[in-house]
Protein backbone atom coordinates (compact mmCIF):
# COMPACT_ATOMS: atom_id res chain seq x y z
CA UNK A 1 0.00 0.00 0.00
CA UNK A 2 2.59 2.56 -0.07
CA UNK A 3 4.93 3.85 -2.86
CA UNK A 4 8.46 5.50 -3.26
CA UNK A 5 10.18 8.31 -1.73
CA UNK A 6 11.51 11.27 -4.23
CA UNK A 7 13.01 12.85 -1.47
CA UNK A 8 16.73 12.50 -1.35
CA UNK A 9 16.57 11.46 2.42
CA UNK A 10 18.79 9.52 3.78
CA UNK A 11 17.71 5.91 3.28
CA UNK A 12 17.31 3.77 6.49
CA UNK A 13 17.42 0.30 7.20
CA UNK A 14 14.88 -1.75 8.37
CA UNK A 15 15.31 -4.50 11.11
CA UNK A 16 15.43 -7.34 8.54
CA UNK A 17 18.00 -5.68 6.25
CA UNK A 18 20.81 -8.54 6.75
CA UNK A 19 18.43 -11.46 7.04
CA UNK A 20 16.78 -9.95 2.99
CA UNK A 21 20.76 -9.51 2.01
CA UNK A 22 21.71 -13.07 3.25
CA UNK A 23 18.40 -14.85 2.08
CA UNK A 24 20.05 -13.32 -1.98
CA UNK A 25 17.64 -10.66 -2.30
CA UNK A 26 17.99 -7.26 -4.49
CA UNK A 27 17.01 -4.22 -2.52
CA UNK A 28 16.02 -1.11 -3.54
CA UNK A 29 15.42 1.81 -2.15
CA UNK A 30 11.36 2.65 -1.27
CA UNK A 31 9.65 4.58 0.86
CA UNK A 32 12.59 5.63 2.52
CA UNK A 33 13.81 2.36 3.21
CA UNK A 34 16.34 -0.75 1.45
CA UNK A 35 13.43 -2.91 1.02
CA UNK A 36 13.92 -6.54 -1.46
CA UNK A 37 12.10 -5.88 -4.57
CA UNK A 38 12.86 -9.50 -5.44
CA UNK A 39 15.33 -12.84 -3.82
CA UNK A 40 14.32 -14.97 -7.41
CA UNK A 41 12.34 -13.47 -9.45
CA UNK A 42 8.64 -11.73 -9.45
CA UNK A 43 7.01 -13.80 -11.31
CA UNK A 44 8.43 -17.05 -9.83
CA UNK A 45 7.74 -15.43 -6.25
CA UNK A 46 4.04 -14.37 -7.32
CA UNK A 47 3.16 -17.93 -8.41
CA UNK A 48 4.54 -19.52 -5.34
CA UNK A 49 2.64 -17.17 -3.46
CA UNK A 50 -0.51 -18.13 -5.04
CA UNK A 51 0.13 -21.58 -4.91
CA UNK A 52 2.05 -21.77 -1.49
CA UNK A 53 2.73 -19.50 0.86
CA UNK A 54 5.10 -16.25 0.81
CA UNK A 55 6.57 -14.20 3.56
CA UNK A 56 6.73 -10.63 2.89
CA UNK A 57 8.47 -7.98 4.95
CA UNK A 58 6.55 -4.69 5.81
CA UNK A 59 8.33 -3.46 8.43
CA UNK A 60 8.38 0.42 6.60
CA UNK A 61 4.66 0.70 6.98
CA UNK A 62 3.62 2.52 10.14
CA UNK A 63 2.51 0.74 12.98
CA UNK A 64 0.40 3.22 15.39
CA UNK A 65 -1.37 2.67 18.72
CA UNK A 66 -4.31 4.73 19.80
CA UNK A 67 -5.24 4.36 23.22
CA UNK A 68 -7.99 6.36 25.90
CA UNK A 69 -11.25 6.25 27.19
CA UNK A 70 -11.88 8.19 24.04
CA UNK A 71 -9.53 6.63 20.98
CA UNK A 72 -12.93 5.19 19.03
CA UNK A 73 -14.88 8.72 19.18
CA UNK A 74 -11.99 10.54 18.27
CA UNK A 75 -10.70 8.17 15.81
CA UNK A 76 -14.45 8.17 14.31
CA UNK A 77 -13.81 12.58 13.52
CA UNK A 78 -10.77 11.48 11.21
CA UNK A 79 -11.80 8.62 9.47
CA UNK A 80 -15.35 7.68 7.69
CA UNK A 81 -15.70 4.13 8.63
CA UNK A 82 -17.62 2.51 12.48
CA UNK A 83 -14.78 2.29 14.83
CA UNK A 84 -16.84 2.79 18.05
CA UNK A 85 -19.17 -0.58 16.52
CA UNK A 86 -15.37 -2.49 15.83
CA UNK A 87 -15.28 -5.48 18.45
CA UNK A 88 -12.07 -6.53 20.01
CA UNK A 89 -10.10 -8.36 18.06
CA UNK A 90 -12.01 -7.39 14.82
CA UNK A 91 -9.93 -5.34 12.15
CA UNK A 92 -11.50 -3.17 9.68
CA UNK A 93 -10.07 -1.20 6.26
CA UNK A 94 -10.75 2.65 6.66
CA UNK A 95 -9.14 5.61 5.32
CA UNK A 96 -7.81 9.09 6.56
CA UNK A 97 -9.91 11.55 5.18
CA UNK A 98 -9.02 15.39 4.50
CA UNK A 99 -11.38 18.02 4.60
CA UNK A 100 -12.06 18.21 0.75
CA UNK A 101 -13.48 14.82 0.41
CA UNK A 102 -9.63 13.76 -0.46
CA UNK A 103 -7.69 10.74 1.23
CA UNK A 104 -5.05 11.41 3.05
CA UNK A 105 -3.57 7.61 3.43
CA UNK A 106 -5.63 4.16 3.44
CA UNK A 107 -4.87 2.10 6.77
CA UNK A 108 -6.09 -0.97 8.50
CA UNK A 109 -7.53 -0.54 11.82
CA UNK A 110 -7.88 -3.15 14.98
CA UNK A 111 -10.06 -2.83 18.16
CA UNK A 112 -6.26 -3.86 20.18
CA UNK A 113 -8.84 -3.23 23.56
CA UNK A 114 -6.69 -5.99 26.16
CA UNK A 115 -9.09 -8.43 28.18
CA UNK A 116 -7.28 -8.49 31.27
CA UNK A 117 -7.67 -11.95 33.29
CA UNK A 118 -8.96 -11.56 37.23
CA UNK A 119 -6.86 -12.11 40.10
CA UNK A 120 -8.81 -14.15 42.77
CA UNK A 121 -6.36 -13.74 45.24
CA UNK A 122 -6.34 -9.72 44.92
CA UNK A 123 -9.93 -10.16 44.03
CA UNK A 124 -10.36 -8.39 41.10
CA UNK A 125 -12.17 -10.25 37.40
CA UNK A 126 -11.56 -10.41 34.68
CA UNK A 127 -12.41 -7.10 32.09
CA UNK A 128 -11.62 -4.85 29.14
CA UNK A 129 -8.66 -2.65 29.60
CA UNK A 130 -8.14 0.58 28.55
CA UNK A 131 -9.56 1.14 24.70
CA UNK A 132 -7.10 0.84 22.42
CA UNK A 133 -6.71 0.76 18.52
CA UNK A 134 -3.65 -0.74 16.49
CA UNK A 135 -3.63 1.11 13.60
CA UNK A 136 -1.35 0.01 9.93
CA UNK A 137 -0.79 3.24 7.77
CA UNK A 138 1.55 3.47 4.39
CA UNK A 139 5.43 3.75 4.88
CA UNK A 140 5.60 6.59 2.83
CA UNK A 141 3.09 8.08 4.29
CA UNK A 142 3.29 7.36 8.09
CA UNK A 143 5.30 10.73 8.96
CA UNK A 144 2.26 12.49 7.82
CA UNK A 145 0.00 10.29 9.41
CA UNK A 146 1.40 10.79 12.80
CA UNK A 147 1.45 14.75 11.95
CA UNK A 148 -2.44 14.96 11.08
CA UNK A 149 -3.16 12.28 13.87
CA UNK A 150 -1.48 13.98 16.53
CA UNK A 151 -2.57 17.92 15.20
CA UNK A 152 -6.57 16.51 15.39
CA UNK A 153 -6.69 13.92 18.13
CA UNK A 154 -7.77 15.22 21.42
CA UNK A 155 -5.22 15.58 23.94
CA UNK A 156 -6.63 12.38 26.40
CA UNK A 157 -5.68 10.09 23.88
CA UNK A 158 -2.17 9.25 23.77
CA UNK A 159 -1.00 8.18 20.27
CA UNK A 160 2.20 5.77 20.33
CA UNK A 161 4.35 5.23 17.31
CA UNK A 162 5.42 1.52 17.33
CA UNK A 163 9.05 1.70 15.41
CA UNK A 164 10.53 -1.03 17.80
CA UNK A 165 8.35 -3.65 16.20
CA UNK A 166 8.81 -5.27 12.67
CA UNK A 167 5.68 -6.48 10.51
CA UNK A 168 5.69 -9.64 8.37
CA UNK A 169 3.04 -11.15 6.18
CA UNK A 170 2.22 -14.57 5.67
CA UNK A 171 0.57 -14.71 2.40
CA UNK A 172 -0.81 -18.02 -0.26
CA UNK A 173 -3.15 -20.65 0.35
CA UNK A 174 -0.52 -22.77 2.37
CA UNK A 175 -0.40 -19.66 4.92
CA UNK A 176 -2.45 -21.28 7.57
CA UNK A 177 -1.46 -24.97 7.23
CA UNK A 178 2.42 -23.23 7.86
CA UNK A 179 1.75 -21.13 11.03
CA UNK A 180 -0.21 -23.76 12.38
CA UNK A 181 2.37 -26.03 12.06
CA UNK A 182 4.96 -23.66 13.92
CA UNK A 183 2.40 -22.66 16.52
CA UNK A 184 -0.51 -24.74 17.28
CA UNK A 185 -3.88 -23.75 18.38
CA UNK A 186 -3.58 -20.09 17.69
CA UNK A 187 -5.05 -19.10 14.33
CA UNK A 188 -7.29 -22.31 14.70
CA UNK A 189 -10.52 -19.86 15.42
CA UNK A 190 -9.34 -16.93 13.23
CA UNK A 191 -11.02 -15.76 10.56
CA UNK A 192 -10.42 -13.01 8.09
CA UNK A 193 -9.94 -9.76 9.63
CA UNK A 194 -9.67 -11.09 13.14
CA UNK A 195 -7.06 -10.08 15.27
CA UNK A 196 -4.94 -11.46 18.36
CA UNK A 197 -2.46 -11.29 21.15
CA UNK A 198 -0.24 -14.16 21.12
CA UNK A 199 2.93 -14.76 23.41
CA UNK A 200 4.84 -17.51 21.47
CA UNK A 201 7.22 -18.09 24.00
CA UNK A 202 9.04 -15.38 24.75
CA UNK A 203 7.91 -12.98 21.41
CA UNK A 204 4.53 -11.36 22.33
CA UNK A 205 2.72 -11.34 18.64
CA UNK A 206 0.10 -9.66 16.88
CA UNK A 207 -1.47 -11.53 14.39
CA UNK A 208 -4.07 -10.62 12.05
CA UNK A 209 -5.80 -12.85 9.81
CA UNK A 210 -5.50 -9.98 6.66
CA UNK A 211 -3.51 -9.07 3.78
CA UNK A 212 -2.78 -7.48 0.45
CA UNK A 213 -2.20 -9.92 -2.05
CA UNK A 214 -5.66 -11.56 -2.11
CA UNK A 215 -5.33 -14.95 -0.76
CA UNK A 216 -5.82 -16.19 2.84
CA UNK A 217 -3.10 -14.80 5.41
CA UNK A 218 -1.87 -13.22 8.56
CA UNK A 219 0.11 -10.27 9.12
CA UNK A 220 2.67 -10.70 12.17
CA UNK A 221 3.53 -7.60 14.42
CA UNK A 222 6.70 -8.41 16.29
CA UNK A 223 9.22 -6.65 18.29
CA UNK A 224 12.22 -6.11 15.49
CA UNK A 225 14.53 -8.00 17.67
CA UNK A 226 12.79 -11.19 17.63
CA UNK A 227 11.78 -10.58 13.70
CA UNK A 228 14.76 -12.70 12.26
CA UNK A 229 14.11 -15.56 14.10
CA UNK A 230 10.37 -15.39 13.14
CA UNK A 231 11.02 -15.34 9.79
CA UNK A 232 13.40 -18.11 10.22
CA UNK A 233 11.02 -20.00 11.82
CA UNK A 234 8.48 -19.36 9.10
CA UNK A 235 10.98 -20.23 6.16
CA UNK A 236 11.48 -23.03 7.91
CA UNK A 237 8.10 -24.77 6.80
CA UNK A 238 8.57 -26.14 3.37
CA UNK A 239 5.32 -23.98 2.07
CA UNK A 240 6.99 -20.59 2.85
CA UNK A 241 9.57 -19.10 0.84
CA UNK A 242 10.32 -14.94 1.02
CA UNK A 243 8.91 -12.98 -1.51
CA UNK A 244 10.27 -9.00 -2.72
CA UNK A 245 8.07 -6.30 -3.01
CA UNK A 246 8.00 -6.88 -6.78
CA UNK A 247 5.47 -9.63 -6.61
CA UNK A 248 3.61 -7.81 -3.97
CA UNK A 249 2.81 -5.33 -6.24
CA UNK A 250 1.41 -7.51 -9.10
CA UNK A 251 -0.38 -9.80 -6.50
CA UNK A 252 -2.52 -6.61 -5.19
CA UNK A 253 -3.34 -5.82 -8.28
CA UNK A 254 -4.49 -8.88 -9.33
CA UNK A 255 -6.39 -8.38 -6.10
CA UNK A 256 -8.03 -5.17 -7.48
CA UNK A 257 -6.50 -3.49 -4.23
CA UNK A 258 -5.54 0.29 -4.73
CA UNK A 259 -1.87 1.36 -4.24
CA UNK A 260 -1.67 4.59 -1.67
CA UNK A 261 0.03 7.61 -3.99
CA UNK A 262 -1.04 5.80 -7.26
CA UNK A 263 -4.46 4.76 -7.29
CA UNK A 264 -5.69 6.73 -4.41
CA UNK A 265 -4.28 9.79 -3.76
CA UNK A 266 -5.01 13.07 -1.92
CA UNK A 267 -6.93 13.84 -5.50
CA UNK A 268 -9.25 11.39 -5.22
CA UNK A 269 -12.27 11.13 -3.23
CA UNK A 270 -13.52 7.82 -1.82
CA UNK A 271 -16.30 7.49 -3.87
CA UNK A 272 -14.58 7.98 -7.48
CA UNK A 273 -12.08 5.31 -5.92
CA UNK A 274 -14.76 2.47 -5.36
CA UNK A 275 -14.29 2.36 -1.65
CA UNK A 276 -17.42 3.05 -0.62
CA UNK A 277 -17.53 -0.19 1.95
CA UNK A 278 -15.09 1.64 4.21
CA UNK A 279 -17.70 4.06 4.47
CA UNK A 280 -20.03 2.23 6.75
CA UNK A 281 -23.79 3.55 5.92
CA UNK A 282 -24.43 5.36 8.91
CA UNK A 283 -21.69 7.34 8.99
CA UNK A 284 -22.20 8.05 5.66
CA UNK A 285 -25.43 9.79 6.35
CA UNK A 286 -24.57 11.48 9.67
CA UNK A 287 -21.24 12.69 9.00
CA UNK A 288 -19.76 13.70 11.92
CA UNK A 289 -15.68 13.06 10.57
CA UNK A 290 -13.08 14.94 8.22
CA UNK A 291 -14.21 15.38 4.30
CA UNK A 292 -17.63 14.22 4.99
CA UNK A 293 -19.47 17.25 3.60
CA UNK A 294 -17.30 17.02 0.31
CA UNK A 295 -18.04 12.99 0.21
CA UNK A 296 -21.70 13.77 0.56
CA UNK A 297 -21.64 15.90 -1.99
CA UNK A 298 -20.20 14.02 -4.46
CA UNK A 299 -22.36 11.00 -3.22
CA UNK A 300 -25.08 13.18 -4.21
CA UNK A 301 -24.06 14.56 -7.65
CA UNK A 302 -22.29 11.01 -8.57
CA UNK A 303 -18.73 11.23 -9.21
CA UNK A 304 -17.13 12.41 -12.60
CA UNK A 305 -15.21 9.44 -12.74
CA UNK A 306 -14.84 5.90 -11.40
CA UNK A 307 -11.96 3.46 -10.39
CA UNK A 308 -12.15 0.27 -12.42
CA UNK A 309 -10.35 -2.74 -13.37
CA UNK A 310 -9.19 -2.69 -17.36
CA UNK A 311 -8.34 -5.93 -19.35
CA UNK A 312 -6.39 -5.04 -22.25
CA UNK A 313 -5.86 -6.99 -24.96
CA UNK A 314 -2.55 -8.65 -26.45
CA UNK A 315 0.74 -8.77 -24.70
CA UNK A 316 1.71 -5.09 -24.05
CA UNK A 317 1.09 -3.90 -20.42
CA UNK A 318 -0.41 -0.33 -20.29
CA UNK A 319 1.36 1.35 -17.01
CA UNK A 320 0.88 4.13 -14.63
CA UNK A 321 -0.53 7.28 -16.57
CA UNK A 322 -1.22 5.79 -20.24
CA UNK A 323 -4.37 7.54 -21.24
CA UNK A 324 -7.56 5.83 -21.98
CA UNK A 325 -9.88 7.02 -25.12
CA UNK A 326 -13.17 6.44 -26.28
CA UNK A 327 -12.49 6.82 -30.05
CA UNK A 328 -10.98 10.26 -30.26
CA UNK A 329 -11.89 11.44 -26.52
CA UNK A 330 -9.77 10.89 -23.89
CA UNK A 331 -12.01 9.40 -21.15
CA UNK A 332 -9.46 8.03 -18.75
CA UNK A 333 -5.79 7.71 -17.25
CA UNK A 334 -4.24 4.48 -15.95
CA UNK A 335 -3.41 4.77 -12.37
CA UNK A 336 -1.14 1.43 -12.23
CA UNK A 337 -0.75 -1.39 -14.31
CA UNK A 338 1.10 -4.33 -15.32
CA UNK A 339 1.62 -7.57 -16.99
CA UNK A 340 -0.30 -10.21 -14.62
CA UNK A 341 1.38 -13.55 -13.96
CA UNK A 342 -1.80 -15.60 -13.15
CA UNK A 343 -3.65 -14.48 -15.57
CA UNK A 344 -0.63 -14.11 -18.58
CA UNK A 345 -1.89 -10.83 -19.61
CA UNK A 346 -2.10 -7.16 -19.00
CA UNK A 347 -4.20 -5.56 -16.59
CA UNK A 348 -4.41 -2.01 -15.14
CA UNK A 349 -6.84 -0.15 -12.79
CA UNK A 350 -7.93 3.21 -14.37
CA UNK A 351 -9.84 6.19 -13.46
CA UNK A 352 -12.80 6.40 -15.99
CA UNK A 353 -15.50 8.63 -16.89
CA UNK A 354 -18.29 7.64 -15.43
CA UNK A 355 -20.70 6.94 -18.14
CA UNK A 356 -18.11 5.04 -19.32
CA UNK A 357 -17.10 3.22 -16.40
CA UNK A 358 -19.14 0.08 -16.55
CA UNK A 359 -18.09 -3.46 -17.00
CA UNK A 360 -17.43 -4.26 -20.41
CA UNK A 361 -17.19 -1.30 -21.93
CA UNK A 362 -15.20 -1.51 -25.03
CA UNK A 363 -12.54 1.54 -24.58
CA UNK A 364 -8.47 2.33 -26.31
CA UNK A 365 -5.44 2.52 -23.87
CA UNK A 366 -2.38 4.62 -25.60
CA UNK A 367 0.98 3.14 -25.18
CA UNK A 368 3.75 4.70 -27.01
CA UNK A 369 1.41 5.85 -29.92
CA UNK A 370 -0.39 2.73 -30.15
CA UNK A 371 -3.56 1.90 -29.29
CA UNK A 372 -4.69 -0.76 -27.64
CA UNK A 373 -8.32 -2.66 -27.15
CA UNK A 374 -9.34 -2.35 -23.81
CA UNK A 375 -12.52 -3.58 -21.19
CA UNK A 376 -13.74 -1.93 -18.26
CA UNK A 377 -13.73 -5.61 -15.74
CA UNK A 378 -15.40 -6.00 -12.36
CA UNK A 379 -11.96 -6.55 -9.47
CA UNK A 380 -10.78 -8.34 -8.11
CA UNK A 381 -9.39 -9.54 -11.46
CA UNK A 382 -8.24 -13.35 -9.46
CA UNK A 383 -10.69 -14.37 -7.04
CA UNK A 384 -9.72 -13.69 -3.35
CA UNK A 385 -9.43 -16.19 -1.25
CA UNK A 386 -9.53 -14.46 2.46
CA UNK A 387 -10.81 -17.26 5.23
CA UNK A 388 -14.08 -16.46 6.52
CA UNK A 389 -14.79 -19.79 8.01
CA UNK A 390 -15.92 -23.20 7.26
CA UNK B 1 33.49 -12.63 -35.91
CA UNK B 2 33.68 -9.98 -33.07
CA UNK B 3 31.55 -9.12 -30.66
CA UNK B 4 31.81 -5.98 -28.74
CA UNK B 5 29.25 -4.44 -25.39
CA UNK B 6 28.03 -0.88 -24.71
CA UNK B 7 27.69 0.63 -21.17
CA UNK B 8 24.16 -0.03 -21.18
CA UNK B 9 24.74 -3.78 -21.23
CA UNK B 10 23.86 -4.53 -25.28
CA UNK B 11 25.93 -6.78 -27.52
CA UNK B 12 26.98 -6.68 -30.77
CA UNK B 13 28.30 -9.35 -33.10
CA UNK B 14 29.64 -7.69 -36.43
CA UNK B 15 29.92 -9.75 -39.41
CA UNK B 16 31.02 -7.48 -42.05
CA UNK B 17 28.96 -4.38 -42.29
CA UNK B 18 26.06 -6.19 -40.70
CA UNK B 19 25.45 -6.17 -36.41
CA UNK B 20 22.82 -8.61 -34.45
CA UNK B 21 22.27 -6.34 -31.19
CA UNK B 22 20.86 -7.98 -28.17
CA UNK B 23 21.40 -7.29 -24.16
CA UNK B 24 23.72 -9.07 -21.98
CA UNK B 25 22.66 -11.80 -19.43
CA UNK B 26 23.69 -8.91 -16.76
CA UNK B 27 20.91 -6.51 -18.34
CA UNK B 28 18.09 -9.46 -18.35
CA UNK B 29 19.06 -10.66 -14.84
CA UNK B 30 18.42 -6.85 -13.93
CA UNK B 31 15.07 -6.40 -15.81
CA UNK B 32 13.37 -9.46 -14.10
CA UNK B 33 10.95 -11.77 -15.93
CA UNK B 34 10.39 -10.12 -19.54
CA UNK B 35 6.38 -10.28 -20.73
CA UNK B 36 7.05 -7.75 -24.22
CA UNK B 37 9.64 -6.53 -26.20
CA UNK B 38 8.74 -3.70 -28.89
CA UNK B 39 10.98 -4.30 -32.32
CA UNK B 40 11.82 -1.63 -34.04
CA UNK B 41 10.43 -2.07 -37.87
CA UNK B 42 12.97 -3.59 -40.71
CA UNK B 43 13.94 -0.23 -42.47
CA UNK B 44 14.03 2.28 -39.50
CA UNK B 45 17.11 4.13 -39.47
CA UNK B 46 18.38 4.00 -35.91
CA UNK B 47 20.82 6.43 -34.33
CA UNK B 48 23.64 5.37 -31.81
CA UNK B 49 22.10 5.94 -28.42
CA UNK B 50 18.64 7.12 -29.29
CA UNK B 51 15.62 4.81 -28.70
CA UNK B 52 15.57 1.92 -30.66
CA UNK B 53 13.51 -1.29 -28.90
CA UNK B 54 11.65 -1.25 -25.57
CA UNK B 55 11.81 -4.17 -22.76
CA UNK B 56 8.73 -4.90 -20.59
CA UNK B 57 9.56 -6.67 -18.08
CA UNK B 58 6.62 -7.44 -14.99
CA UNK B 59 7.82 -4.38 -13.39
CA UNK B 60 8.46 -1.91 -15.85
CA UNK B 61 9.26 -0.39 -19.20
CA UNK B 62 12.97 0.31 -20.29
CA UNK B 63 14.31 1.61 -23.58
CA UNK B 64 16.65 0.10 -25.26
CA UNK B 65 19.22 2.30 -27.22
CA UNK B 66 20.71 1.67 -30.55
CA UNK B 67 24.38 0.45 -29.99
CA UNK B 68 25.27 2.06 -33.56
CA UNK B 69 23.91 4.02 -36.01
CA UNK B 70 22.27 2.57 -39.30
CA UNK B 71 19.38 0.98 -40.70
CA UNK B 72 17.28 -2.33 -39.33
CA UNK B 73 17.49 -4.54 -41.34
CA UNK B 74 15.71 -8.13 -39.62
CA UNK B 75 14.64 -8.82 -35.97
CA UNK B 76 14.21 -11.27 -34.48
CA UNK B 77 9.84 -12.21 -34.94
CA UNK B 78 10.43 -15.05 -32.00
CA UNK B 79 10.16 -12.44 -29.47
CA UNK B 80 6.81 -11.75 -30.63
CA UNK B 81 5.73 -15.49 -29.00
CA UNK B 82 8.32 -15.85 -26.54
CA UNK B 83 9.36 -12.40 -24.93
CA UNK B 84 11.04 -15.04 -22.04
CA UNK B 85 13.65 -16.13 -24.74
CA UNK B 86 15.65 -13.16 -23.80
CA UNK B 87 15.93 -14.08 -20.34
CA UNK B 88 16.44 -17.77 -21.20
CA UNK B 89 19.14 -17.14 -24.07
CA UNK B 90 19.87 -13.34 -23.81
CA UNK B 91 22.70 -13.89 -25.69
CA UNK B 92 21.62 -16.16 -28.83
CA UNK B 93 18.72 -16.76 -29.61
CA UNK B 94 17.01 -14.07 -27.72
CA UNK B 95 18.86 -10.96 -30.45
CA UNK B 96 16.36 -8.44 -31.08
CA UNK B 97 17.52 -6.91 -34.56
CA UNK B 98 20.55 -6.96 -37.14
CA UNK B 99 21.40 -4.01 -38.59
CA UNK B 100 23.83 -2.26 -41.15
CA UNK B 101 26.89 -0.38 -39.70
CA UNK B 102 27.06 3.12 -41.69
CA UNK B 103 29.87 4.13 -39.63
CA UNK B 104 32.27 1.85 -38.35
CA UNK B 105 33.89 4.44 -36.04
CA UNK B 106 31.45 4.40 -33.68
CA UNK B 107 33.05 0.71 -32.74
CA UNK B 108 35.74 2.36 -31.09
CA UNK B 109 34.95 2.75 -27.80
CA UNK B 110 32.75 -0.38 -27.11
CA UNK B 111 34.27 -3.44 -24.84
CA UNK B 112 35.49 -6.65 -25.59
CA UNK B 113 33.96 -9.42 -23.31
CA UNK B 114 36.66 -8.92 -20.60
CA UNK B 115 36.23 -5.32 -20.33
CA UNK B 116 32.28 -5.82 -19.83
CA UNK B 117 32.68 -8.38 -17.37
CA UNK B 118 34.69 -6.32 -15.48
CA UNK B 119 32.45 -3.04 -16.02
CA UNK B 120 29.45 -5.56 -14.86
CA UNK B 121 31.61 -6.54 -11.29
CA UNK B 122 32.75 -3.02 -10.63
CA UNK B 123 28.89 -2.22 -10.57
Amino acid sequence: MSEENDNIEEIQTLPLDAWHRRKGARMVPFAGYEMPIQYEGIVVEHNWTREQAGLFDVSHMGQLMVTGDKAAEELEKLLPGAIASLKPGRTRYSLLMAEDGGILDDLMVTNATPWIEGDEEEGTESHWGDPAYYLVVNGAMKWDDIAHLREHLDDDVTLTHMDDHALVALQGPNAATALNRVMRNVIDDMVFMDSVLHDFGEWPLRITRSGYTGEDGFEISIPAEHAESLCNRLCAEIEVRPIGLGARDSLRLEAGLPLYGHDITEETDPVSADLLFALTKKRREQGGWMGHEAVAKVLADGPAQKRVGLDIEGRLPAREGALVYSGDKQVGRVTSGGFSPTLQRPIAMAYIDTALASEGTELEVEVRNKRLSAKVATMPFVPNRYYRGK
Amino acid sequence: MARYFTDEHEWIDLEGDTATVGITDFAQGQLGDIVFVELPDVGTMVEKGKDAAVVESVKAASDVYAPLSGEVVEVNDSLEDDPALVNSSPEEDGWFFKMTVSDKSELEGLMDDKAYKSFCDGL
